[in-house]
C-alpha cells in the first residue's frame, strides 16, 4: 500500500516537475546546438513558447483515437517517471515505460498516413533496438544491487558504475537511440533536413503535437534519471556526483546529434544489439560467476 | 496573450521558382542569418507550420499543390509570398503557362519582393506575419475561419 501511494505522489510530482526541467533541458539543447554551428540560437525560453503556440493552435485531427493514444502515452511516461523518482521498482519503469512508447506508435498508425506509418513502422525498430539493453541493464542492477528498488540503491557502498561500468557504457549507446539524436533519429527528426521529414508525428498537430513535446521532454528527465542512477550510493554526496555526470552525459549527447550523420536502420539494429550483447553480455557473465 | 508571434513554423514551397529565392530562404534559416533567433522553424510539415512561404509563379500543374498545402495547414495561419514571381508572376507573367502571382491560388498576407528576394526582406516579411497571425488568432477565438479552398476552384482575381 505504501509502494503504491509513494508511487501516486511520485507521479503527481513528475508530472508537475518534470515539463519544466525537461523544457528547460530542451532549450539549453538549442542554445548549446547553435553554438556548437556557429549561431546564436533561439531563447532559452523558445520550447515553452513553441508548446504553448500549439496549445492555442486548431484542433485538427484525422481520427478522434489518435489523441486518445497519445494522452495514454503521456499518462504512462508520467508512471514510470513516478515509479523510477519515487525509488520504485526499475524494472516496472522499463515496462511502464515501453508501454508508453506502445501507445505513440499506435497513434500514428491509426492515422493510415503513409509517411506517419514509415515513421511508426522505424519507431518500432527503434524500441527493438534499444530494449534489450535496458533490459540487460536492470538485470545488472539486481545483480550488483541485489533489488530493483531505486531507493535501495542509496544503502549500497559503492555505486553501481563500480561494478557495472560496461552496462553503463551499453546504455549511453542505447540513449542516443530513446533521447532521439543523430545518429538515431530515424523515426522523426528534430530537424526537417531528412527524407522523412517529421515521420511519426507528420498527422499530428496543434494541442496534440504539443503533448507529444511534453511527453519527450518526461521522456528525456527519465532517461538522464536511469544514467544518475549509476552514481548513487549511501550519502546525500552521491546524489551531487550524479547530478554532475547526467550533466556530462547530456551534453555528449547533443554533441554526438551535432556532429554524426543519420544511420541507416539496418546500421542502428546491428550495432545496438552488438553493443548490448558484448557490454551487457559480458557485464552479467562476469557479475553471475566471479 | 498569444503565443503565436513568439514561434513562427514555416514551410517552404518552391512553386515554379528559378531556385534564387529558395536559396535565400534557406539561406535566411542557416546560421548566417540565423532566423531561429525568432523562433522560426523549417517543419516540412503543413500540420506543424504557420506560415507558409511560397517562392516562384503558379501554373496550372502547381495551383493544386499550394491549395493543397495551405488547407491542411491548421489555424491562424499566414502566406507569405517569396519574390517578385511569387508577388505578381516577375519576369515569367506573360509566359503561356503562366497564371500569375500566388495571390492567384490562395490568399497572401505579406508580399516579400525582390529578384531574388534578399534574406532581410524574408525576416522583416515574417515578423509581418506575426502580427498578421495575431489577428487571425483573435478571429479564430470569435469562430471565424479561412475558407478551404477547392482545389479546382477557379483562379482568384490578382491581390485578392
Amino acid at each position: 500500500m505504501t509502494t503504491f501511494v509513494a508511487t501516486v505522489v511520485g507521479s503527481i510530482c513528475f508530472a508537475v516537475l518534470a515539463p519544466i526541467v525537461g523544457c528547460f533541458l530542451d532549450g539549453l539543447d538549442r542554445k548549446i546546438s547553435a553554438g556548437m554551428q556557429g549561431r546564436v540560437g533561439p531563447k532559452l525560453m523558445q520550447p515553452y513558447w513553441d508548446v504553448r503556440k500549439l496549445l492555442q493552435k486548431e484542433k485538427m485531427s484525422v481520427n478522434t483515437v489518435e489523441g486518445t493514444y497519445i494522452a495514454c502515452a503521456l499518462f504512462f511516461a508520467i508512471v514510470a517517471g513516478g515509479l523510477f523518482y519515487s525509488g520504485g521498482n526499475f524494472l516496472l519503469c522499463t515496462l511502464v515505460i515501453t508501454l508508453s512508447s506502445l501507445f505513440f506508435i499506435m497513434a500514428a498508425y491509426s492515422t493510415r498516413s503513409p509517411f506517419a506509418e514509415v515513421g511508426a513502422a522505424r519507431e518500432t525498430l527503434q524500441v527493438m533496438s534499444y530494449e534489450p539493453m535496458v533490459i540487460f541493464t536492470a538485470v545488472g542492477m539486481y545483480m550488483i544491487a541485489g533489488t530493483f528498488d531505486v531507493a535501495g540503491l542509496f544503502d549500497m557502498r559503492h555505486p553501481l558504475i563500480c561494478y557495472g561500468w560496461p552496462i553503463f557504457l551499453g546504455l549511453l549507446f542505447i540513449l542516443t537511440i530513446k533521447l532521439r539524436k543523430s545518429p538515431f533519429d530515424i523515426s522523426s527528426s528534430h530537424h526537417a533536413h531528412q527524407e522523412l521529414v517529421k515521420g511519426i508525428t507528420t498527422e499530428m498537430s496543434g494541442p496534440t503535437l504539443a503533448r507529444v513535446q511534453i511527453l519527450h521532454w518526461c521522456e528525456n528527465v527519465l532517461f538522464l534519471g536511469w544514467t544518475g542512477m549509476f552514481f548513487l550510493s549511501a550519502g546525500p554526496a552521491s546524489l551531487i556526483v550524479a547530478l554532475v555526470f547526467v550533466a556530462l552525459v547530456y551534453f555528449l549527447e547533443i554533441w554526438i546529434d551535432n556532429n554524426f550523420a543519420r544511420v541507416k536502420w539496418q546500421v542502428m539494429l546491428k550495432w545496438a544489439w552488438i553493443v548490448a550483447l558484448v557490454a551487457g553480455g559480458i557485464n552479467i557473465a562476469v557479475l553471475a560467476f566471479a | 496573450m498569444s503565443f503565436m508571434s513568439k514561434s513562427p513554423w514555416v514551410i517552404h514551397y518552391d512553386a515554379s521558382s528559378c531556385n534564387g529565392c529558395d536559396i535565400e530562404v534557406l539561406a535566411t534559416l542557416c546560421p548566417g542569418f540565423d532566423a531561429e533567433r525568432f523562433g522560426v522553424i523549417n517543419t516540412g510539415n503543413p500540420k506543424h507550420a504557420d506560415i507558409f512561404l511560397v517562392t516562384g509563379s503558379v501554373n496550372s500543374r502547381n495551383i493544386h499543390v499550394i491549395r493543397e498545402i495551405y488547407n491542411q495547414m491548421p489555424e491562424p495561419k499566414a502566406v507569405i509570398a517569396c519574390g517578385c514571381c511569387a508577388c505578381e508572376g516577375g519576369v515569367f507573367h506573360d509566359c503561356y503557362n503562366v497564371i500569375g502571382g500566388v495571390d492567384r491560388a490562395i490568399p497572401v498576407d505579406v508580399y516579400a519582393p525582390g529578384c531574388a528576394v534578399r534574406p532581410e526582406a524574408l525576416i522583416d516579411a515574417i515578423v509581418e506575419a506575426e502580427k498578421v497571425l495575431e489577428e487571425k488568432y483573435e478571429a479564430m477565438k470569435k469562430g471565424e475561419h479561412a475558407p478551404v479552398i477547392p482545389l479546382d476552384a477557379p483562379v482568384l482575381k490578382k491581390g485578392a
